[in-house]
């Protein structure tokens, strides 16, 4: 069974159309890599297939359209600036939400193991009950990654998860990603700058409001489809088209 | 100056009037409340909100007060229609929240000068409503903001959701929060505990009595819980004790409330500096 069928996705806000006739299918058990230049519609997919921003086309998530699924099939990861951080909370809380969806007023024991067991599995226990407020970019990346892991979703939906984060954390965090999906057979949607995780994902989708190509990486970051969605090829040229590390 | 055996005595003597016995229900009520409302105020940044609504409610006293009706029944439908509109302005329009309470402040004020200058005569009446009234609460206040309270109660299990949408509005969104239509019920509901506080505190401080209690158990409490009941409880605190004091120094009742809670806040914000500031 496919994990996502998007057909004819297009979003529009006002004048501004952010996606354009936007279609994949992906399967279950992928781990895709979105790539794109800035504006080009990336978190917008991303918000879309969570019913986010209305759109037009189709959206359907393990074989059923999007309106009939269950929201704890997804686990999502924002960006960390979308949060108040003036919010009193700990980090225990938070991750918390991933199991009730709703603010917990008090943790019941099991939802407290649960969210210490969740955070331990990032290595981010020490986190669990530091204020959400005082933690750097890197330390929330790994207290939202909790949060979305604890639902055990069958969909991973995660917007530039290693933002602020440094080049160990990064690796950490693809590690975690890389051993839930092993052992829960989750699919994995990330939008990510990082051309190495790029090369590393089973599938790779470059876009630019549009799909300009999705397939195995070999396939899909070809130098057409970087020049096409990019406009240029930049610094991916001497970097990823022939396969190489930075 | 009166002695702590003088005032004792004169809190006891409070308690055996009747329209002192009505006030102090009717703050214990309407503190419950905005003490639960508050931390939202503070925390999605409503306080102008408050103000707003406060002179939505100065317009539809002043509409009572012209049409020589109860004012809080003006008052009460006038406000709620003011929040709805400022929550659809800021949902369906890009204006900020702000924009949008700016032009109905202004036009609620524009709507209570007209509806005052009209009401010659009564206009003394209106001065209980500024500044609040000990004497203003009567039985039947009394059990309209029973029945309203009552009402309030379907607030309580909407915390959680509230609290999350509060903290990231995407996130709750994502989850399928109904967070535009819980907005709608925030806005209706601090319009409706502020025109209750209204005989109590008063149109010009009420919007204060929503946002200090909330700001203070915000400088005490590193949790979202810890901050909701922190500020039930100082806001019921402030109101009685605010309410004795001004039976005892025959003082507007809503100025010896909010000036309580100000001290509190003072205190708050003296002991978050004393511990380490931010």
């Amino acid at each position: 069974m496919l994990a996502l069928e998007v057909h004819h996705l297009s979003v529009r806000f006002g004048e501004f159309q952010a996606l354009e006739g936007v279609s994949l299918d992906v399967p279950q058990g992928a781990f895709v890599a979105i790539v794109g230049p800035n504006g080009a519609g990336k978190s917008t997919l991303l918000k879309a297939i969570l019913g986010l921003v209305p759109f037009r086309g189709e959206v359907r998530v393990l074989g059923r359209p999007l309106a009939e699924t269950d929201p704890l099939w997804f686990g999502y990861v924002p960006q960390i600036k979308t949060f108040d951080r003036t919010f009193p909370a700990l980090a225990l809380e938070l991750v918390a939400t991933g199991l009730r969806r709703r603010w917990p007023f008090r943790l019941s024991p099991r939802e407290r193991e649960e969210a210490l067991s969740a955070l331990r599995r990032v290595g981010a226990e020490e986190l669990a009950f530091r204020s959400l407020g005082r933690l750097s970019g890197g330390q929330l990346q790994r207290v939202y990654l909790a949060r979305a892991l604890i639902r055990r979703p069958k969909i991973l939906l995660l917007d530039e998860p290693a933002t602020g984060v440094d080049r160990v954390g990064e690796v950490d965090l693809y590690r975690y990603l890389e051993a839930y999906q092993e052992e829960s057979g989750a699919t994995v949607l990330m939008i990510t700058h990082d051309w190495e995780a790029a090369h590393h994902a089973s599938h790779v989708l470059v876009m630019n409001r549009r799909v300009v190509g999705f397939g195995p990486p070999e396939r899909a970051l070809t130098e057409g489809c970087l020049r096409q969605a990019f406009g240029h090829l930049g610094h991916a040229h001497g970097l990823y088209l022939g396969g190489g590390h930075a | 100056m009166p002695t702590g055996y003088t005032w004792g005595v004169g809190m006891l003597e409070a308690l055996g009037y009747p329209f002192f016995q009505r006030a102090l229900c009717a703050g214990l009520l309407v503190s419950l409340l905005s003490g639960f409302l508050s931390p939202f105020v503070v925390q999605r940044r409503l306080s102008f909100l408050g103000d707003g609504l406060a002179h939505a409610a100065f317009a539809g006293v002043a509409l009572g007060l012209f049409l020589r009706g109860e004012p809080l029944w003006f008052a009460l439908p006038f406000t709620f229609l003011v929040a709805m509109a400022i929550t659809l302005v800021k949902e369906k329009t890009e204006l900020s929240e702000d924009t949008a309470i700016g032009v109905f402040f202004a036009l609620s004020v524009a709507l209570g000068a007209v509806f005052l200058s009209k009401a010659k005569g009564y206009v003394g009446d209106a001065m209980g409503y500024l500044f609040g009234s000990l004497l203003a609460v009567g039985a039947a206040d009394l059990w309209a903001m029973a029945l309203l309270l009552l009402l309030a109660l379907l607030l309580l299990p909407l915390w959680g959701p509230l609290a999350y949408a509060t903290f990231d509005r995407e996130l709750a969104l994502s989850d399928r929060v109904p967070v535009v239509l819980h907005d709608y019920l925030l806005s209706g509901f601090l319009a409706v505990s502020l025109v209750l506080a209204v005989k109590v505190v008063g149109i010009i401080l009420v919007a204060a009595f929503l946002v200090i209690p909330g700001a203070v158990a915000r400088l005490l409490s590193p949790t979202f819980a810890g901050l909701t009941l922190l500020s039930l409880a100082l806001s019921v605190l402030s109101t009685v004790l605010g309410l004795f004091l001004s039976f005892l120094l025959d003082w507007p009742s809503g100025a010896s409330i909010v000036l309580l809670q100000a001290a509190l806040f003072g205190l708050a914000f003296v002991k978050t500096v004393f511990s380490g500031g931010k």
